[in-house]
């Protein structure tokens, strides 16, 4: 590892997507980008592998239905049958029908949930953890691309500079 | 320009063909007198023993639907004779109403598969939709069906209703008079609106909007080809915002008239919307499917993979909209227990109709929920293809079941005349749409939003 890197500052998201594919094209290693808000394509065009919070969502769904189905089964059926509206009591398989509004609520609630937290936890965002943009402003309207220098610093300046970036600032590796 | 391929044509007048073939067979094999009837009990009977219980439950469910009073004794051991040709009667009627009732099924399931797919159209043009317009001659071709599924629909509300031509509608043939041997308490309320003229006049009135609005949004987007303004695109904006929310209403009520009538006794508030529902899926997979099809002969070069994979989405949300209001409908009523609600369920989820009642869960909801899940499985034409395909199957059979118990009666039958009727109207439905794909370019050129179709990625 370098212990250089270069920040990029922009102030248009299509700017900076035209600014990631010219500097991929000239074969430099784009670390990170900070944006105030999701920019569609960003991730395809910097090269990232596609996300798989999506399967994880699906395993949690899965859970949630499996626990509530199991939950169900035992406070409706084993533990405490209880007669509501004349509806068969102690055969879960005739009393499903009750039962499939909080299947699907327990399916959503888990995987909404999980998948919120494993973002999260991807993310490295959790309690007390302090934020890691090194430029405030990208919290407001400016974008930020940050590229390790391996004793390239000027010719990278320079085509930064033609992307249209507005600030490019050389600064240590912490 | 698309040019009508010869052999797509030959096939779809060989299906018309076919299928007119099948439904003939099913109108000389109906049977004729009740003695015929009395003949194919017996047989019944004889090779389906362990079957008669189930035929005693059945019967007392005929009880409270039947339109004929005397039919109640049925139930008890004493059966006088009159009672008991009473019964033999109606059985004859279910069985001469069997080949009308498939008839009316393919009818309606792809006029209404027309209309949807108009419907999604006029709200991709009212939303102002910018990943669409690429494949609006499409949607446009595909509602050529509306005006002959109209006209043959209209023709056959007629011949049902004032040409006494069958006994499909058994509202038809009751009374509000106490005293008359067909009275039935169910109509003394509903004698307002569940009347012939009534009834016919509101039919007229619901295919004159899908025809009238189809006609003036289509004549404004061909015109808008050659315009230098927008003006006809504006136009097109506001016949359809004026035709989504005019067709809700006409839909709202045809759902009640044409298909809910169908079980009298029976209601749902929630009916008209499981229609929709169901329909607008089969619509949309009806544009996946002739989109691909149009693709993969080289016509739609601006379609791109992310059209697809879009269209696939909608199939995908409609699925799972549709299982909510199959679920919602049951759920309730299964609750609130309530005989008059309960009936419409007793032949669908305990008789013989319960292997399609379930089934179609699977094929509508299960089916494309598992498949389409993963987002890149819904543009693969393969994956779209045996989706859509089990999502017409689905759906044809969920408008076979809203229609069949109420008409032919309790036993299910599935055969010659249901898939004579299937081909029939699917000749006719490939025919009208292809030949109006020949009409007008493919690509509309003059729709403002096209250049956003056409470069439209989906990330």
């Amino acid at each position: 590892m370098s212990s250089k890197v270069i920040h990029a500052l922009y102030d248009d998201d299509e700017v900076l997507l035209t600014a990631v594919k010219e500097v991929r094209a000239a074969d430099h290693h784009i670390e990170e980008i900070f944006t105030p808000f999701p920019v569609h394509g960003l991730d395809h065009a910097m090269g990232l592998a596609p996300t798989k919070i999506a399967i994880t969502a699906f395993m949690y769904g899965v859970t949630g239905l499996s626990f509530s189905i199991w939950f169900l089964y035992l406070i409706m059926i084993k533990d405490w049958p209880q007669n509501i509206g004349g509806k068969p009591s102690f055969s879960f398989a005739e009393n499903m029908p009750a039962f499939v509004p909080i299947m699907f609520e327990m399916t959503v609630f888990f995987a909404a949930h999980l998948m919120v937290i494993t973002f999260y936890m991807r993310s490295k965002i959790w309690p007390f953890q302090t934020a890691s943009n090194p430029d405030p402003r990208t919290t407001d309207d400016k974008f930020l691309m940050e590229i390790a220098v391996d004793g390239n610093e000027s010719e990278l300046t320079s085509l930064l500079e033609k992307t249209g970036a507005i600030e490019i600032t050389v600064k240590e590796n912490h | 320009m698309y040019t009508f391929s010869s052999k797509l044509k030959t096939f779809s007048i060989a299906l018309v063909i076919l299928g007119a073939l099948g439904m003939a067979y099913g109108f000389f094999t109906a049977p004729k007198t009740t003695d015929e009837i009395k003949e194919m009990m017996q047989h019944a009977e004889s090779s389906h023993e362990a079957t008669v219980a189930e035929h005693a439950t059945a019967s007392t469910h005929e009880a409270v639907t039947n339109e004929h009073k005397a039919e109640g004794e049925h139930t008890t051991d004493t059966h006088d004779a009159h009672a008991a040709e009473h019964h033999l009667e109606h059985m004859l009627m279910q069985a001469q109403n069997r080949p009308w009732a498939a008839m009316y099924v393919a009818m309606i399931f792809f006029l209404l598969i027309s209309v949807c797919v108009l419907v999604f159209y006029a709200m991709q043009r009212a939303a102002s939709a910018g990943w669409s317009p690429v494949l609006f001659r499409v949607m446009e071709g595909l509602t050529a069906y509306i005006v002959p599924g109209s006209i043959l629909i209209l023709l056959f509300l007629i011949y049902s209703s004032v040409g006494h031509g069958n006994h499909l509608f058994a509202w038809m043939y009751t009374s509000i008079d106490p005293t008359a041997e067909n009275y039935d308490f169910a109509m003394v309320t509903k004698d307002w609106w569940l009347n012939i003229p009534g009834w016919l006049i509101r039919s007229v009135i619901y295919v004159s909007i899908w025809i009238g609005f189809r006609h003036l949004i289509l004549k404004n987007s061909r015109a808008q080809d050659e315009a230098t303004d927008t003006k006809h695109f504006m136009k097109s904006f506001n016949y359809s915002v004026l035709f989504l929310a005019l067709f809700l209403l006409s839909e709202l009520f045809m759902a009640f008239d044409w298909l809910m009538a169908i079980d009298h006794h029976w209601f749902s508030q929630l009916y008209p919307f499981y229609v929709f529902s169901s329909m607008l899926v089969t619509a949309i997979t009806i544009i996946a499917l002739v989109t691909v099809y149009l693709k993969s002969r080289g016509f739609l070069p601006n379609v791109n993979d992310s059209h697809i994979h879009d269209l696939g989405k909608y199939m995908f949300g409609f699925s799972i909209f549709w299982a909510y209001l199959w679920f919602d409908q049951f759920m309730l009523q299964w609750y609130a227990n309530i005989p008059e609600e309960v009936v419409y369920f007793m032949p669908r989820l305990l008789g013989e109709y319960q292997p399609l009642f379930i089934g179609m869960v699977f094929l509508n909801f299960t089916f494309p929920l598992l498949l389409l899940m993963n987002k890149t499985y819904k543009n693969k034409p393969w994956f779209l293809g045996i989706t859509g395909l089990a999502i017409i199957v689905g759906h044809y059979i969920d408008v076979f079941v809203m229609i069949a118990p109420g008409t032919v009666g309790n036993e299910l039958h599935f055969g010659i005349p249901e898939i004579g009727a299937i081909l029939f109207f699917l000749g006719l439905f490939i025919f009208f749409t292809f030949n109006a794909l020949t009409k007008a370019p493919l690509h509309a050129k003059g729709n403002p939003f096209m250049k956003e179709s056409e470069v439209y990625q989906y990330h």
